[in-house]
């Protein structure tokens, strides 16, 4: 951190008075981009009052891995395992995104057990890492260690579904234009309903751990709150927007894939601040698991890919497709032009964690420099994705 | 490892419950063995950093479960990822604050040469351009399993490092560098592009 005292001439004096020393100065601080709770590389420069934030900046840009450019240059299929790459622990509903609007694009159907598959995978896809944020938003709250070690022993059996199916433990690389890469056997079927069957214990274990601990409460109610006025005006999505109390899930408003032959709740908050927005996460985990279990009875068998989709010199007609799926961290969409030719002529990925990143000052301002890392945490972003 | 000490008067002293050992070779396991890794991820592969430091790989079996946040404690670099130019010149400062003696794993193919981005104009092309590099691993991301055989790579090399002699450390040197110009931000690139005295890039021959 490097830091540098200024008067506070230039900003507007707090109504608050400190009762400090440092009354009317700021200290400017530069947190980031190496710092153990940014989960990235992502940087912050703060105007502090005492511990108060006054002023929240962010810069952004450190980890800017040209995505959209490549994808312009890269054929359609040649994109997919970028998409992998950007937000890099659903790299399940990242494919799908992206195959969904290459096959808005190019009409294309897909078979029924193709789509039951990928409502699977992107279930546990949802599951591995909603887990994973709770065990470093609690990280973040000087939980040390422990609820991030539960954490990652659950994620690693979800991994390891994902690994025996796809070959890659986080980098999948599974879904196609028309259908998925290769075929769940009734082994791996039966090993995924397994886990799917005992996660809720470990979601109520590690319930029981946080929702009454006095600490996670005194670190998150009244803590960032995000009103729902200014979440439909900022374009926020996803659990986040869900916490402030309105019923937007793109699974049910468009109804892509067969989530319209799934019956399942979406779960809603109260006041938007940093415990619902926790709370948010562990009730749709349970609403996953709800999911998973009736996908897995009513999976049919059959073709998993449309024979129909040409693999080699695939030129969609001229046109242009939006595609978008609820992603465990919100709407994430992928805008497409296609002038007829092998890549795409624009390629633009709509990307949930930076639009939900935008109310960050918002958010901060009035809390503590501490809290400024618990509400990060629970906005949820991966900087892969925020950059691209 | 240990040389002055007959292999066979050692055994049989052992035998007699009285271990011998020099100097080099107890510092070398002290240190090899609490090897202190700055907490620092940069992209997809620090999640597999963390995934090996957690409950089913556990690091902490080889002695580097202490991540550190601040530089001017740690002793291992993991290069956890792309570096973008933008990025670049925050880890040379990082790694100067580092104190010596101080090793870097540059794991995943971005850390190694750009990996999949490498086509990108923000990307840098490999951190040993500009800090020299102990271990690379491969892949996109390396396994937890490659992490640790990449650890086990760094332990064994410092276990063979000399305190003295003509083959000594290098950290040992007075006159060896411990620290390395931090690139900047030109007209158009990182200024300079690499640091010849680091980056030592393989001879091409065309037959």
């Amino acid at each position: 951190m490097t830091a540098t005292v200024q008067t506070l001439e230039a900003m507007e004096r707090p109504p608050v008075s400190m009762g400090s020393r440092l009354e009317g100065e700021l200290l400017e601080v530069s947190m980031g981009p190496q710092h153990p709770s940014t989960h990235g590389v992502f940087r912050m420069n703060v105007a502090l009052e005492g511990e108060i934030v006054r002023k929240l900046k962010p810069v952004f840009g450190y980890l800017h891995r040209n995505h959209e450019k490549i994808g312009e240059n890269a054929s359609y299929l040649g994109s997919m395992p970028y998409t992998d790459r950007l937000d890099y622990f659903c790299s399940m509903t990242n494919n799908w995104a992206y195959a969904l609007s290459v096959e808005k694009l190019a009409g294309i159907e897909v078979p029924e057990r193709a789509e039951y598959l990928r409502v699977i995978l992107a279930e546990l896809t949802r599951l591995q890492n909603h887990v994973s944020l709770l065990g470093f938003l609690l990280n973040d709250m000087g939980a040390w260690g422990t609820p991030l070690m539960y954490a990652f022993r659950d994620r690693e059996k979800i991994l390891d579904l994902f690994e025996s199916l796809s070959g890659s433990r986080m980098m999948c690389d599974y879904m196609r234009f028309g259908g998925c890469r290769v075929d769940a056997s009734p082994e791996w079927l039966a090993r995924a309903k397994k886990i799917a069957d005992i996660f809720p214990r470990f979601v109520d274990e590690l319930e029981q751990l946080i929702v009454g601990n006095e600490v996670v409460i005194a670190r998150t109610q009244n803590v960032g709150k995000l009103s729902s006025e200014l979440a439909v005006s900022a374009g926020i999505t996803g659990p986040m927007l869900r916490a402030c109390g309105v019923n937007y899930d793109v699974r049910k408003v468009d109804g892509y894939g067969f989530y319209p032959r799934f019956k399942f709740r979406i779960p809603l908050g109260e006041h938007g601040d940093t415990y619902d927005r926790l709370m948010m996460r562990i009730l749709e985990m349970h609403e996953s698991v709800v999911i998973l279990k009736q996908a897995f009875e009513q999976i049919p068998p059959g073709p998993i890919i449309n024979p129909k989709v040409k693999i080699r010199a695939f030129r969609p007609p001229i046109g242009e497709a939006y595609g978008r799926i609820e992603g465990p961290k919100g709407e994430l969409g992928f805008y497409l032009i296609s002038d007829g030719g092998p890549n795409p002529y624009r390629y633009r990925v709509r990307p949930p964690s930076f639009i939900n990143l935008t109310v960050l000052e918002d958010l901060c301002l009035g809390h503590t420099v501490a809290d400024v890392m618990v509400i990060l945490g629970s906005v949820d972003i991966v900087m892969g994705e925020v950059d691209r | 490892m240990s040389e002055g000490i007959d292999e066979g008067l050692r055994s049989k002293l052992q035998q007699q419950g009285v271990w011998v050992t020099s100097v080099q070779e107890l510092y070398n396991w002290g240190r090899k063995n609490s090897i202190w890794p700055l907490q620092f991820g940069l992209a997809c592969c620090a999640i597999e950093m963390i995934a090996t430091a957690a409950s089913r790989y556990d690091i902490a079996r080889f002695g580097g479960e202490v991540f550190r946040p601040s530089p001017r404690q740690a002793d291992l670099m993991i290069v956890a990822g792309t570096v973008t130019k933008k990025m670049a010149p925050q880890i040379v400062r990082l790694y100067n604050q580092m104190a010596d003696p101080k090793y870097v794993i540059a794991m995943g193919a971005c850390a190694i040469s750009g990996g999949p981005f490498k086509q990108g104009y923000n990307v840098l092309k490999g951190i040993d351009r500009y800090i020299p590099v102990d271990v690379y691993i491969p892949g996109c991301p390396p396994r937890p399993e490659a992490l640790l055989h990449a650890f086990m790579e760094l332990q064994s090399k410092i276990d063979e490092q000399k305190l003295s002699g003509a083959n000594k450390a290098a950290h040992l040197e007075p006159e060896e560098p411990s620290e390395f110009p931090v690139p900047e931000f030109g007209k158009h690139d990182l200024e300079p592009p690499a640091n010849p005295n680091v980056f030592r890039p393989p001879a091409i021959e065309r037959a």
